[in-house]
């Protein structure tokens, strides 16, 4: 993969910072996307291992899908040129906006657009959900009450995402880990 | 305060902001508000409710959308950059040693183990977050509509969402559909911060 240069990580992170709305998991089912289906750079299993190490570590979730598939897919370099592409049009259509557009943040069509794209955004989020449900993120029986528990104490408690995983972690030693 | 002593000050805010806070995006927004409203005040607190709903309005992550907006009201491009930079660099050196030592310890059978059922957990995360985003719209089929819509769209037909985003952006703008909503459904955190902001 090194080999194919990192003109087409340039072009995925790119396209995935200029099209990720709604911040946090929304950005998730297109990194997926391209990620797993477009470029093959991740299996669907490392993809789910990439969401939770960059639950525990500091940072937005783009950036860290960016730095870890980049490095993954072109080493150092290759994380540079991911990150930088993911906050490149972040950069370029904040700055213009602070110039140009904050006088029409309450025009109609802004407003327009916003209320469409903000139900989208929980559907993108659900979208990433489901593409997760798969043979690969559940292994077998034992799978589906970690799911159930993870869900439950993600909706019903104030427990946060990085005690989930942890606690998570904890059912996998005592499941699937070797004795001793 | 010229140039030259701003943009080191940018940077370890930003950095600072960066660092800590673990989970992303919305989980930084406390920390900005705290550190670039009341510690510098480099933004007064409606300029910084601006940034907020900027920041939510364009592509790309929350925290580094406000970042640049508020590198950029304080030194211009030279403040964008180094806020940006500021809030990049934690988490690109964090998950950068990870990442090089994570292939190294994925196979390891504790490790694999533990990963085993922290796939399903994170399936888990992801839906409970899209449960708690389904519930912050406006309560009505419309938004229920547009919900499945999205979601049979990228999940069953598999069409990217680079192409299903821009389009609902345009049809929103050009055409005045769901249009009974009086109050845009702003996240918990902006409410909060404008809560915070009123005492």
């Amino acid at each position: 993969m090194k080999d194919s240069g990192h003109l087409p990580l340039w072009w995925s992170f790119l396209k995935i910072g200029a099209c990720g709305f709604g911040g946090g998991y929304a950005i998730l089912p297109l990194i997926g996307h391209e990620v797993v289906d477009v470029r093959n750079w991740a299996s669907l299993a490392e993809f789910s291992d990439m969401v939770a190490l960059s639950q525990i570590t500091p940072g937005p979730v783009a950036i860290n899908g960016a730095t870890y598939v980049g490095f993954t897919a072109g080493g150092f370099l290759g994380s540079v040129v991911a990150t930088v592409a993911v906050c490149l049009p972040p950069f370029v259509f904040v700055t213009l906006a602070c110039r140009f557009l904050l006088a029409f943040k309450d025009h109609p069509r802004v407003l327009g657009a916003l209320r469409l794209l903000r139900p989208a955004a929980a559907g993108l989020v659900l979208a990433a959900a489901l593409s997760l449900l798969n043979r690969e993120n559940f292994i077998g029986w034992e799978s589906v009450p970690v799911f159930l528990a993870a869900l439950a104490l993600t909706l019903w408690t104030k427990l946060d995402p990085i005690t989930i995983i942890v606690l998570a972690g904890v059912a996998g030693l005592m499941l699937y880990a070797p004795a001793g | 305060m010229t140039a030259p002593e701003l943009l080191p000050r940018l940077f370890v805010s930003f950095f600072k902001i960066g660092l800590f806070t673990i989970g992303g995006g919305y989980a930084m927004l406390p920390l900005i508000e705290r550190e670039v409203v009341g510690k510098r005040r480099w933004l007064t607190g409606p300029e910084y409710l601006d940034a907020l709903a900027l920041a939510q309005s364009l592509p790309g992550p929350v925290a580094v959308n406000s970042a640049v907006f508020v590198g950029y009201k304080t030194a211009r491009i030279p403040g964008a950059v180094a806020a940006v930079l500021g809030t990049t660099l934690p988490s690109f050196v964090v998950m950068l040693l990870i990442a090089a030592f994570f292939v190294n310890v994925k196979d390891n059978p504790h490790v694999a183990g533990a990963f085993n059922a922290i796939r399903p957990a994170v399936a888990a995360l992801i839906a409970g977050s899209a449960w708690s985003l389904a519930k912050k719209t406006e309560k009505r089929p419309f938004s229920m509509v547009l919900i499945i819509a999205t979601t049979a769209a990228v999940w069953s037909l598999k069409i990217s969402p680079a192409w299903v985003v821009p389009a609902l952006a345009v049809i929103g703008a050009i055409m005045p559909i769901g249009n009974a909503g009086r109050r845009d459904p702003g996240t918990e955190a902006f409410d909060q911060v404008e809560k915070d902001l009123e005492r």
